[in-house]
């Protein structure tokens, strides 16, 4: 049986980074007006609505909101990476009739709340917290021990890890949203104080206010529609832990959503032409690429040096500059899939891959270390 | 009465947890082993997701293990946490084979190493609740 296929019809990316003067709902609300003028639509075009960052039924207040009444809705909350399985599930959706016209939205005002994303400690009182929160994880922490455990097993350098983020930052000069622009060099991440070791503040993403909107329909449909349309290739979606107390901390999520992305994509490695990873921690690029198969776990400190991963390279990646440069608001999956979908309309000016046809986007949610999620899309240029 | 450090977290013990947390009072580290098909599971909780048995028991650890992996926290803005910068988180993985996530204490965050010998010692908290952290030992 033929699927049908479906398209991203708008992508828009709010320009801030720093909004006191504004709420995290109105963030998410301009952000949707933005995708859906793209695609010449209205919030009346819009029968789906997903988003996710909000209270535990913050969808339905999303929906009072923008005074939407939609046939299907989805708050997947797996961490920053759920506005990447979003896209799957809604062109599911799609695919099975369920709606036509899905909105998915993103808005957050972390920055000017000042919310400690990384640093915060916290626990929602789920049966896991007990056995972990008595001993002060945080986030960079979580993540902190995936790239010791990495370079006790494989060798893999601070000098490496910091390459990631030199070239988000390269990348993040040729965007004029980015929070941070000016060039760094790997003295000076390693010159940047350790958070928790071994990465240093300069491993570590921003913390920014943001927020972003999508829209997707059939592909049919987005022949009547303004904008180009980028085509959903294929997806999927992974949740790693420790189990029963049994891992190896490097073997991520990202290997089994990969494959499978991979394999309903109908595409291979070497038909990407970009990626967008989701880089809360100079770790999680470098884990991730070898988790997808871009390298062999273990290669990846080599893998991101050379230029490889920078505009230019055999594998340009986070080219807005990343969460470590361009803007984290806690939740970065929503900005891989707008960045993605610019890049294969050609859209991306001095930051453009000559000619992008196959864009890979990864959003990793949750503590690395401990317990996440990843969810990889393949987008294709119409 | 050992301070309850306002603002640290101190774990909930609840139905599935309690055997756990009853042998930590008595400085002792037991996991869970499966009646049915003997899989040893930490975190405890009643069902063994390999088998779906609710049968089963709670095995007396040598409380010996070796870091896995870990990170010295040198920011954390929680209450009870901040005081104590840096601390090392820790994966410990015990002898009899799975993996905790913990402190390592009695030691200069900068000589902990992966592969290092540890031993458990507990932290009274208040008459009802010990925690399991990790010191070095000699190996």
């Amino acid at each position: 049986m033929s699927r049908a296929e479906i398209a991203v019809v708008g992508a828009y990316e709010h320009p801030t980074r720093w909004a006191p003067d504004k709420t995290a709902y109105q963030i998410a609300a301009e952000a949707a007006r933005g995708a859906l003028e793209e695609a010449g639509l209205t919030f009346a075009d819009v029968d789906g609505y997903a988003c996710s960052g909000v209270g535990p039924i913050g969808v339905l207040s999303m929906c009072h909101h923008l005074d939407l009444q939609p046939d299907w809705l989805d708050s997947t909350a797996i961490g920053g990476s759920s506005f990447v399985a979003q896209v799957l599930n809604a062109a599911a959706a799609i695919r099975d009739g369920l709606c036509t016209t899905v909105l998915i939205t993103y808005g957050s005002t972390a920055a000017s709340e000042r919310f400690a994303v990384g640093t915060g400690g916290g626990s929602a009182g789920d049966p896991p917290d007990a056995f972990e929160g008595v001993y002060g994880p945080t986030v960079v922490g979580a993540y902190a021990m995936v790239a010791q455990r990495h370079m006790h097993q494989y060798g893999t350098t601070s000098e490496q890890l910091a390459e990631i983020a030199v070239t988000m930052r390269r990348h993040a000069g040729l965007n004029p949203h980015a929070k941070y622009r000016d060039p760094i060099t790997v003295e000076d991440v390693l010159a940047s104080r350790v958070i928790s070791s071994p990465l240093h503040l300069l491993d570590c993403c921003v913390i920014s206010d943001g927020g972003g909107a999508l829209v997707l329909t059939s592909a049919e449909r987005a022949k009547d529609l303004k904008s180009t349309p980028v085509r959903v290739l294929g997806g999927g979606v992974a949740a790693r832990h420790s189990g029963v107390g049994v891992r190896d901390i490097t073997d991520i999520a990202a290997r089994q959503s990969g494959k499978r992305a991979f394999e309903r994509a109908g595409v291979s490695h070497d038909d990407v032409d970009l990626c967008m990873i989701y880089d809360s921690f100079t770790i999680t690029v470098l884990s991730t690429l070898e988790n997808l198969g871009f390298c062999e776990a273990g290669e990846g400190g080599a893998f991101v040096q050379g230029g490889r991963i920078g505009l230019g390279g055999a594998l340009p990646l986070n080219l807005d500059g990343g969460g470590l440069s361009s803007n984290h608001p806690g939740m970065r999956g929503m900005f891989l899939v707008i960045e993605a979908t610019k890049q294969l309309r050609a859209e991306c000016g001095g930051r453009q891959v000559a000619n992008a046809e196959v864009a890979l986007c990864h959003g990793t949610g949750g503590f690395l270390g401990i317990q996440h999620s990843g969810a990889t899309l393949v987008l294709g240029r119409s | 009465m050992a301070d309850r450090r306002p603002g640290k977290p101190v774990p909930r013990v609840d139905e599935e947890s309690k055997g756990f947390w009853e042998a930590c009072r008595r400085h002792e580290l037991r996991i869970q082993r499966c009646r049915s098909c003997s899989q040893l599971r930490f975190y405890p909780r009643a069902i063994c997701p390999q088998c779906m048995s609710s049968d089963v028991e709670w095995v007396l650890c040598s409380g010996r293990g070796e870091v896995y992996t870990f990170t010295a926290t040198h920011q954390n803005h929680s209450p009870g946490f901040r005081e104590s910068l840096p601390y090392v988180l820790a994966y410990v993985e015990l002898e009899e084979g799975v993996q905790m996530l913990t402190n390592i204490v009695d030691c200069p965050a900068d000589d902990v190493k992966i592969g290092m010998p540890v031993e458990v010692t507990f932290e009274d908290i208040g008459d009802d609740i010990a925690i399991p952290r990790f010191r070095p030992r000699a190996s």
